[in-house]
């Protein structure tokens, strides 16, 4: 198989696209798709400071890697989930990677942030870990970018990661949810706002990047996973393109364009300040919060 | 040739040669849920594969 563009043997075939590239156009096909969704739906203006949500798996770390190759400078923070060793490992290597490049990296530890480990969660509270994972991270992502002021809050979450998102809300008609699937959410009070570059880069598109500039990425699983059901969809979502090119760009591409603004007005509810935390939430106590009286409470 | 499979690590013998292509046929897995990886670079499904050679298949879907 030859590169598109210089006719070298190809590392990278892209299916739905047509094509296959070598490793340095393979990289500048990806830095396009990347820059052109930037500033396709605005997402970051002139003097914007970014925070971005690192986990020491590929996404997140070649999207950290993208962006200050197109010139971005971003700040990264990572969650320590206190997830045994597998947390330890990925922290070392998001360490090295933002020492190794000169980009300065924030640390929170969510048992001392927060008072309790996503395990911990998982066994005081009727969630999942995977549901309490998800809870925590939007929560404490959030608060470091506040905390740090910062106007953008950056996100991983690839092509696949979308497509899984808006099946599992579709088969769920959970249209609150479509209403905010959007590849940018403005900032509220008490949220800033949050984009997703990736979201025309396929899940094996980005681990393709980082294998290709040499980015030492956690490739264990996460120990929890066996609950996920994102992950499920996501591979069946993986056959779905294997057997039609193209599929997944279609599902996420044309909900973008054509689907999320009829959703709109379901995701406008009415929010007032949380009772514990100030945070807006729909209810009395948000729902971080519930998660935290209850995995925190004395037995 | 030796075939390094994850999640979790593990090793298997296959018998070359043989494409990429086939060896993932081979190992009924689905092409575009991983990337194949012979030394430090990347291999598409026409490469064919010899005797000698330490492959690695790597899942490309990650959770969290
Ligand atoms: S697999 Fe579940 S518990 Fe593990 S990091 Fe992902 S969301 Fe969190
Ligand atoms: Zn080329
Ligand atoms: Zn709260």
């Amino acid at each position: 198989m030859r590169c598109r563009v210089c006719r070298d043997r190809a590392a990278v075939e892209v299916r739905r696209h047509n094509a296959a590239f070598c490793r340095e156009h393979f990289v500048e096909h990806v830095h396009r798709q990347v820059e052109r969704t930037i500033h396709e739906f605005d997402m970051i203006r002139p003097g914007e400071r970014l925070l971005i949500g690192v986990s020491g798996g590929k996404d997140s770390l070649a999207l950290w890697h993208i962006l200050t190759a197109l010139g971005h400078r971003a700040d990264g923070v990572y969650l320590d989930l206190g997830i045994s060793d597998y947390s330890d490992e990925s922290l070392e290597l998001t360490r090295s990677f933002a020492s190794e490049r000169g980009l300065s990296l924030e640390v929170v530890d969510i048992k001392e942030s927060y008072g309790f480990t996503i395990p911990e969660a998982a066994s005081r509270t009727h969630r999942t870990a995977c549901s309490a994972c998800g809870l925590s991270k939007r929560y404490a992502l959030n608060e470091a970018a506040v905390r740090g002021g910062y106007d953008v809050l950056v996100m991983g979450h690839n092509l696949d990661d979308e497509a899984a998102t808006l099946m599992s809300n579709v088969l769920n008609w959970n249209v609150g949810y479509l209403g905010r699937q959007r590849p940018v959410l403005p900032a509220k009070p008490g949220f800033v706002k949050k984009i997703k570059p990736l979201l025309r880069v396929a899940e094996r598109e980005t681990a393709a990047y980082a294998v290709l500039q040499g980015i030492d990425y956690e490739v264990a699983e996460c120990p929890l996973v066996a609950g996920n059901s994102l992950n499920r969809l996501k591979e069946w979502m993986v056959e779905l393109e294997h057997r039609s090119p193209g599929a997944l760009s279609q599902f996420v591409g044309g909900f973008v364009r054509d689907g999320s603004a009829l959703f709109e007005e379901e995701s406008n509810v009415d929010l007032h300040a949380c009772q514990r935390c100030g945070r807006p939430t729909t209810g009395e106590v948000c729902a971080f919060c519930r998660l935290q009286l209850r995995a925190t409470e004395a037995r | 040739m030796k075939v390094i499979l994850r999640h979790p690590r593990r090793e298997v013998e296959v018998e070359g040669p043989l494409t990429v292509g086939t060896l993932l046929d081979r190992l009924d897995i689905v092409p575009e849920s991983v990337l194949v990886i012979r030394g430090d670079e990347l291999v598409t499904k026409d490469i064919r594969l010899s005797d000698e050679d330490t492959v690695e298949v790597r899942p490309v879907i990650s959770g969290g």
